[in-house]
């Protein structure tokens, strides 16, 4: 792929772009949260970039828990994917969010396709953009606690909107701990249980 | 002569000045049972539209950190329920481009011919629903007709009729069985004939063109701002498909063509779906001629690759020997060791395009997948074309969507 749009935006916002890597192919720029509006913009309507097309965005949360602390730097990666149909090239744009209150700019002003997206890494990951019109979950319920795709949400803790019912009817969770897992699988305790 | 209504209160001709609020769904049946819309009425004209999707929301992305990479494999194909084998190749795609593999050509002319059938199937019943959401159920039976024969010829090939899991990372799991060429040759045209004669119903039809055209419109520059991608994108005037624009598996090779609408209303979109559908023929037509070129005996004519890191060796070997016993052993219990790094791949589903996001850490898991699914995006870009219209020109206008709950709420 064309490593263009990685020298425009290296030669525009200098040592605000943390790293470009090509890694398969994939060009990424790793931008600093305070620029992300701009860089975002700027993909958007330079004419030689011209990156039109929203493709996606998300977000990885890099902390382990039995490693890691909570709200450690750099926990979360939210990354757009941009790409230009008359030009023919994509790139990954992401920004590392500490643990502690992740927040970062909406680019709902430049994709307005973000909206969606943004309110998915809201309800999955817990991070908040400053500016979205309407921050309200997606996926889960209103009543929803904590943010699952974060690494330390345990992945058999249930939330069900009814009760289960007691007595001989013992319905269980989706998965037991162990229940058909490999042998290196990540089993996080969930202490409710 | 005096009007009729002279005697009457002024208060009691008054209309209702403020807009009325009206669910639909999840539990319409338009709604595929999994989407609600809170919409604001000013008499029958849809004021506002608040769409909520989720409530098949399974957790498709936790499950898969928790499991092995070929662990993924049964949850893609419940992605999109209706063309589960095109996110088998999607998903192997993606994680072959974190491995840095290329399977062996027969195999790759094998995904692209299970593929293309399954996005027949996929456009078949897409095409069949939004027919039979106007009232026109007789195409919707014929379109279905169609799409048992292509099940058929997927069920000989992978041994199920709907959730195959048939593509491993490094090949598919069986070669293709010999009957691989003269069923599918033998289906195609009766396909493209139900196509032809599904269309011969709806395309003079007053009422299907009315409901259709001009409604439901999305412009060029809102699909790109929104990611709108497949056949709603293509049928807003837009010229991109994955297939042609960065060439995967032997696309490259195939001469078709990529169908593109110009208003961008439903009518475009069942068209662009409906031509589809011929030039994925077209592929398979070609794909088959190219896998009977190869040379029997070849390095081309095998569907897996033979690295024992990746793929399971053969039952007889696990059987019978300590070495497959083990191969076999560690790729189950430990997984294929990924190394670490992070790719995006992407394919043309029957969609649009499916993205992955795979993050590996090194070790049998994954750290993370993400699913780019093509509905979510598109269902999103409906906000926009049902604002501001006729409330029962939602129905056809949702349904040419072809929103797909399992991919849409993952």
């Amino acid at each position: 792929m064309s490593k263009l749009i990685l020298e425009r935006l290296k030669a525009q916002f200098g040592d605000d772009i943390l790293e470009v890597s090509s890694f398969r192919g994939d060009d990424v720029a790793v931008v600093k949260p305070s620029r992300w509006l701009d860089v975002a913009r700027f993909v958007h309507d330079d004419p030689r970039c011209d990156c039109t097309y929203f493709v996606d965005l998300s977000a990885i949360d890099n902390c382990d828990p039995r490693t890691d602390e909570l709200d450690m730097d750099d926990r979360f990666e939210v990354y757009v994917i941009a790409y230009s149909v008359a030009k023919k090239h994509r790139v990954r744009l992401k920004t590392r969010l500490s643990g502690d209150e992740p927040r970062i700019a909406s680019v709902i002003p430049v994709w307005s396709g973000a909206n969606w997206m943004e309110r998915e890494v809201f309800d999955m990951f817990g991070v908040h953009f400053e500016g979205h019109p309407d921050e309200r979950r997606i996926l889960t319920y209103d009543e929803f606690k904590g943010h699952p795709l974060r690494k330390d949400y345990p992945a058999n803790r249930t939330q069900p909107l009814v009760e289960y019912r007691d007595g001989t009817f013992n319905k269980l969770g989706p998965f037991l701990q162990d229940e058909g897992m490999p042998l290196n699988r990540t089993v996080i305790p969930d202490e409710r249980q | 002569m005096e009007p009729v209504d002279l005697d009457f209160e002024e208060a009691d001709l008054e209309l209702p000045s403020e807009p009325m609020t009206l669910l639909m769904g999840p539990s319409h049946p338009a709604m595929h049972g999994t989407i609600r819309m809170v919409l604001k009425l000013d008499g029958e004209t849809v004021q506002d539209v608040d769409i909520q999707p989720g409530y098949l929301h399974r957790g498709f992305e936790k499950m898969s950190e928790r499991g092995t990479w070929s662990q993924v494999f049964p949850y893609t194909d419940r992605l999109n329920y209706v063309s589960p084998l095109l996110n088998n190749v999607g998903y192997a795609l993606a994680v072959e481009k974190l491995l840095g593999i290329e399977v062996p050509r027969k195999g790759q002319i094998f995904r692209v011919i299970l593929g293309e059938l399954s996005r027949i199937a996929d456009h078949l019943t897409g095409n069949g629903a939004i027919a039979m959401e106007l009232g026109a159920f007789t195409p919707f039976l014929w379109f279905l007709k169609a799409r048992e024969w292509i099940y058929e010829a997927c069920e000989e090939q992978t041994g199920a009729r709907l959730t195959h899991s048939f593509f491993r990372i490094g090949g598919a799991a069986f070669p293709p069985t010999e009957k691989l060429q003269s069923q599918i040759r033998s289906i195609l045209p009766r396909v493209l004939e139900v196509i032809a004669e599904g269309e011969s119903l709806l395309l003079k039809n007053r009422i299907f063109l009315d409901r259709t055209q001009g409604v439901g419109i999305l412009t060029k520059e809102h699909a790109l701002g929104m990611g709108a991608s497949g056949p709603v994108l293509r049928s807003a005037g837009i010229d991109y498909d994955v297939r042609k624009d960065k060439p995967y598996l032997t696309y490259g090779e195939c001469d078709f063509d990529v169908p593109v609408g110009e208003d961008g209303d439903t009518y475009d979109r069942f068209m662009v779906r409906s031509e589809e559908m011929r030039q994925s023929c077209r592929i398979i037509e070609q794909s088959l001629d190219l896998m009977k070129k190869i040379a029997p005996g070849s390095p081309e004519d095998a569907v897996s690759i033979t690295d024992p890191r990746i793929v399971l060796p053969p039952k007889e070997k696990v059987y019978s020997t300590i070495e497959g016993t083990i191969a076999h052993f560690k790729l189950i219990m430990e997984g294929i060791n990924v190394p670490p790094g992070e790719v995006y791949g992407y394919t043309e589903a029957g969609n649009g395009e499916l993205g992955f996001l795979l993050v590996s850490r090194g070790g049998g898991n994954p750290w993370r997948v993400r699913v780019r699914g093509p509905c979510f995006f598109s269902l999103q870009a409906a906000h926009d074309m049902i604002r501001g219209k006729m409330l029962a020109d939602i129905i056809p206008t949702f349904g040419s969507i072809n929103m797909i709950g399992g991919e849409c709420d993952r």
